[in-house]
């Protein structure tokens, strides 16, 4: 049976251009952050939501109708967009902020996320978004927060910390193996639904050069924060932010009695 | 052979005497007591605690020396080597040990003389770049000194985690760096050499220009110990690049290999810093052993053979950009020269592209016993020699699980090295004698060289010839006898 048009699916996948993981920060001589001249790339769980995304139309083929990158930032961003868009997804959304302005917090991104989402929704019959995948926190502030905040947002089912994702699109529901302290959790959900990735749902792809070449011909659309009727400024202010105190050696002691006497000097004392 | 091998090094060390008690009594005199292991009093270690000098990583060279020296200094490498020099007895320099020709390791009962303890920067210069270091340091420590400088060392090679610098020089050798950085000969400024007879030669300057008659220290680059012990080294750092990226392109035939090198390095030009090839069974091997991530069985579909390319540069948008033209023009001609490809979007995916070439050497150790042969011939041969070894294996019956498993190649492109591979199930006398000298015959038909960058150390004494003309030996053999004329410094190695 050809599945019924009601039952094509799209992908909605956030990604953030953060800080590479293999780069070691420096906080900034000012001390409002850390030195953002340096290698950038898409925020490894958020690769691994694309990945999940383009894993699960490899498997359901023509029920899923479209993947969607959708990221907010400076222009760069574009890039890891691009690099979205070879590893599989169909088309993007950019929300451009200038390059100086100060990174979006959790509400506010899933609030600009709420605004597209609904946007879709009224464009028309089979626009709308029935799957979110993101990734569980982005590596840079940690916060961890957006797909939750989403889900309660838009009133949705959301699945975290997902390390399985199974579809069923006949029953439009989901089940997913999600990572709990000491073990793993199999919970249910109805579409349309927020999952939000783990470090252990799959290893991403390399981009193949002719998808980087599709890639740059996909289109990509760029909209401004009042486009999307939200204010991304930080409710939040950075006071300080310093490095954690460096780690000063060891010393070897000859004797019981030297290390004794070490201790005593350093303050230790026996209870 | 092996019969062959027991004549030379019987000849060699005829007027050569082993370690004495009083000899190690002498060396724990001068040397601080953590600076001694041997077997003998008043010392008197346990012998498996000296096995891991006596043996290389690969475990294939085994040696029976009953004393380990570890000096701190110049001096002490001095003294000893002038002991050394009046007792007639023979030393082994030895660094990283993680040599592949068994030039580090005793081939009796040698002193071996480790410059393990001799790990000091002694100076470097942000502004020239120049890094005065002791030979004992580990050239990733050197890495690690020099980068918050923005500087990196002139060479790195799949060792450089145990390697040493002194053991890097002493065997000129090469790595993944070199089509960029050029050779040691080029990169080392100066050295502190200890000459047999325990003088001490200090070349140790950092000059850029210095022309005045013979340059001397250029003997000891890829000397192997036979001529003295490094005991520091000047050499010259590059600037760090601010960008690096790299790309794996699945090529349909290896005959494409040569003119997808020369296209590369028209376009890339001064960003190109790699371009290695990597055959088919190589690439399966790497990815059997979990070295790096294998790209999708639709990108490999195919492919004969691969070819991984580094850029590094000083702008990112540039060099992406002038690596985005390349890879658009190789993909959209009429008759591509490559399949497909992987590009690198970030370090994890750098260091995984990386791990694919990097990780064939531990890959072919994981399947079985290697012969290793390490030879320059013209790149566009490089298939051929493979091919040629794999066929006459067969011919001889031994193609097969219970003797040779694989016969692969890889290697740098860009300087005409092959690494050529036979994995077998173990070491047999069939087998040695299928591949020699018939490997080494073959790279005299092409007039290249027997070993490209491991050295010759014990293991190609015998087939120097095919590389050097009797001229070059007999002059080498004079050049040997005028710094060392009692043969103590490493006996049986490079000259027979």
């Amino acid at each position: 049976m050809r599945p019924s048009p009601s039952r094509l699916l799209n992908i909605l996948v956030p990604v953030k251009r953060a800080v590479d993981y293999a780069v070691k920060i420096r906080v900034n001589s000012s001390q409002t952050g850390v030195d953002l001249n340096v290698k950038h790339s898409m925020n490894p769980f958020d690769e691994i939501a694309v990945e999940e995304a383009v894993r699960l139309r490899e498997k359901h083929k023509s029920s899923i109708t479209s993947i969607q990158a959708f990221t907010i930032g400076p222009p760069k961003s574009v890039e890891t967009l691009r690099t979205a868009l070879a590893m599989g997804a169909d088309s993007a959304v950019h929300v451009e902020l200038p390059e100086s302005a100060p990174a979006p917090e959790p509400l506010g991104v899933a609030k600009a996320l709420r605004a597209w989402i609904e946007k879709q929704k009224e464009a028309g019959e089979g626009k709308g978004v029935d799957i979110v995948i993101l990734g569980k926190q982005s590596i840079d502030d940690d916060l961890g927060q957006t797909g939750q905040m989403l889900a309660g947002l838009l009133g949705w089912g959301q699945a975290t910390y997902a390390s399985k994702v199974e579809l069923d699109t006949e029953k439009k529901e989901a089940k997913v193996l999600r990572e709990i302290d000491g073990g793993s959790e199999e919970v249910k959900v109805k579409l349309p639904l927020i999952v939000t990735t783990d470090l252990r749902l799959n290893e991403p792809r390399y981009a193949s050069l002719p998808n980087i070449m599709k890639a740059k011909k996909k289109p990509v659309e760029k909209l401004k924060p009042e486009d999307l009727g939200v204010d991304l400024t930080p409710v939040m202010e950075t006071l300080k932010v310093t490095e954690p105190p460096k780690r000063v050696g060891g010393g070897k002691v000859e004797s019981v009695d030297e290390l004794v006497a070490k201790l005593k000097e350093h303050g230790f004392t026996a209870v | 052979m092996l019969s062959r091998r027991l004549f030379t090094s019987r000849r060699v060390f005829s007027t050569l005497n082993s370690v004495r008690d009083s000899d190690v009594a002498h060396f724990a005199k001068i040397l601080s007591p953590s600076s001694v292991l041997s077997t003998l009093p008043p010392v008197s270690t346990p012998r498996d605690e000296l096995d891991i000098y006596n043996t290389d990583w690969m475990g294939k060279y085994r040696g029976k020396s009953t004393t380990v020296l570890k000096p701190k200094s110049t001096q002490e490498v001095s003294e000893i080597v002038s002991w050394c020099h009046d007792k007639h007895i023979p030393i082994v320099p030895q660094g990283g040990n993680t040599g592949l020709v068994g030039g580090s390791v005793p081939l009796k009962d040698e002193v071996i003389l480790s410059l393990s303890n001799m790990s000091n920067v002694r100076s470097f210069d942000p502004v020239s770049g120049i890094l005065v270091a002791d030979a004992g340091c580990i050239l990733q420590s050197l890495t690690d000194y020099v980068a918050p400088y923005d500087h990196i060392m002139p060479l790195d090679l799949g060792a450089k985690g145990s390697c040493q610098i002194g053991g890097n020089v002493s065997t000129n050798a090469g790595g993944l760096r070199l089509l960029r950085y050029g050779s040691l000969h080029g990169s080392v400024l100066g050295l502190e050499v200890v000459l047999p007879d325990g003088t001490i030669l200090d070349q140790l300057t950092s000059l850029r220009k210095d022309n005045t008659g013979y340059d001397l220290k250029q003997l000891f680059i890829g000397a192997e110990g036979t001529l003295g012990v490094i005991t520091g080294v000047s050499i010259l750092t590059p600037p760090a690049p601010q960008a690096s990226n790299n790309v794996i392109l699945a090529l349909p035939t290896f005959d494409n290999v040569v003119p997808l090198f020369k296209t590369v390095k028209r376009q890339l030009s001064e960003i190109l810093s790699a371009f290695e090839f990597i055959d088919r069974t190589a690439y399966d091997l790497a990815v059997k052993h979990g070295q790096g991530r294998a790209l999708s069985d639709e990108d490999v579909e195919g492919a004969q053979c691969f070819v991984l390319v580094e850029t590094s540069g000083g702008r990112r948008e540039h060099d992406e950009e002038k690596l985005a033209n390349l890879l658009e023009s190789l993909l959209e001609v009429d008759k591509p020269l490559i399949n497909t490809g992987v590009l690198a979007q970030n370090p994890a995916q750098f260091s995984s592209l990386w791990a694919l070439r990097e990780g064939v050497t531990e890959a072919v150790s994981k399947e079985g016993k290697a012969y290793k042969y390490d030879i320059s011939v013209p790149a566009a041969t490089f298939k051929q020699v493979v091919d040629t070894t794999r066929e006459h294996l067969r011919s001889k019956g031994l193609l097969h699980e219970d003797a040779v498993k694989h016969v692969l190649g890889y290697g740098h492109v860009g300087d005409g090295n092959l690494h050529l591979n036979i994995v077998a199930k173990g070491y047999t006398p069939e087998i040695q004698a299928a591949l020699e000298p018939f490997v080494y015959e073959i790279v005299a038909r092409h007039r290249g060289s027997v070993s490209a960058e491991h050295g010759i150390g014990a293991m190609k004494t015998h087939a120097l010839p095919y590389s050097k003309t009797d001229v070059s030996i007999a002059l080498m053999k004079r050049i040997k006898e005028l710094f060392d004329p009692r043969g103590i410094m490493n006996p049986g190695k490079v000259l027979e």
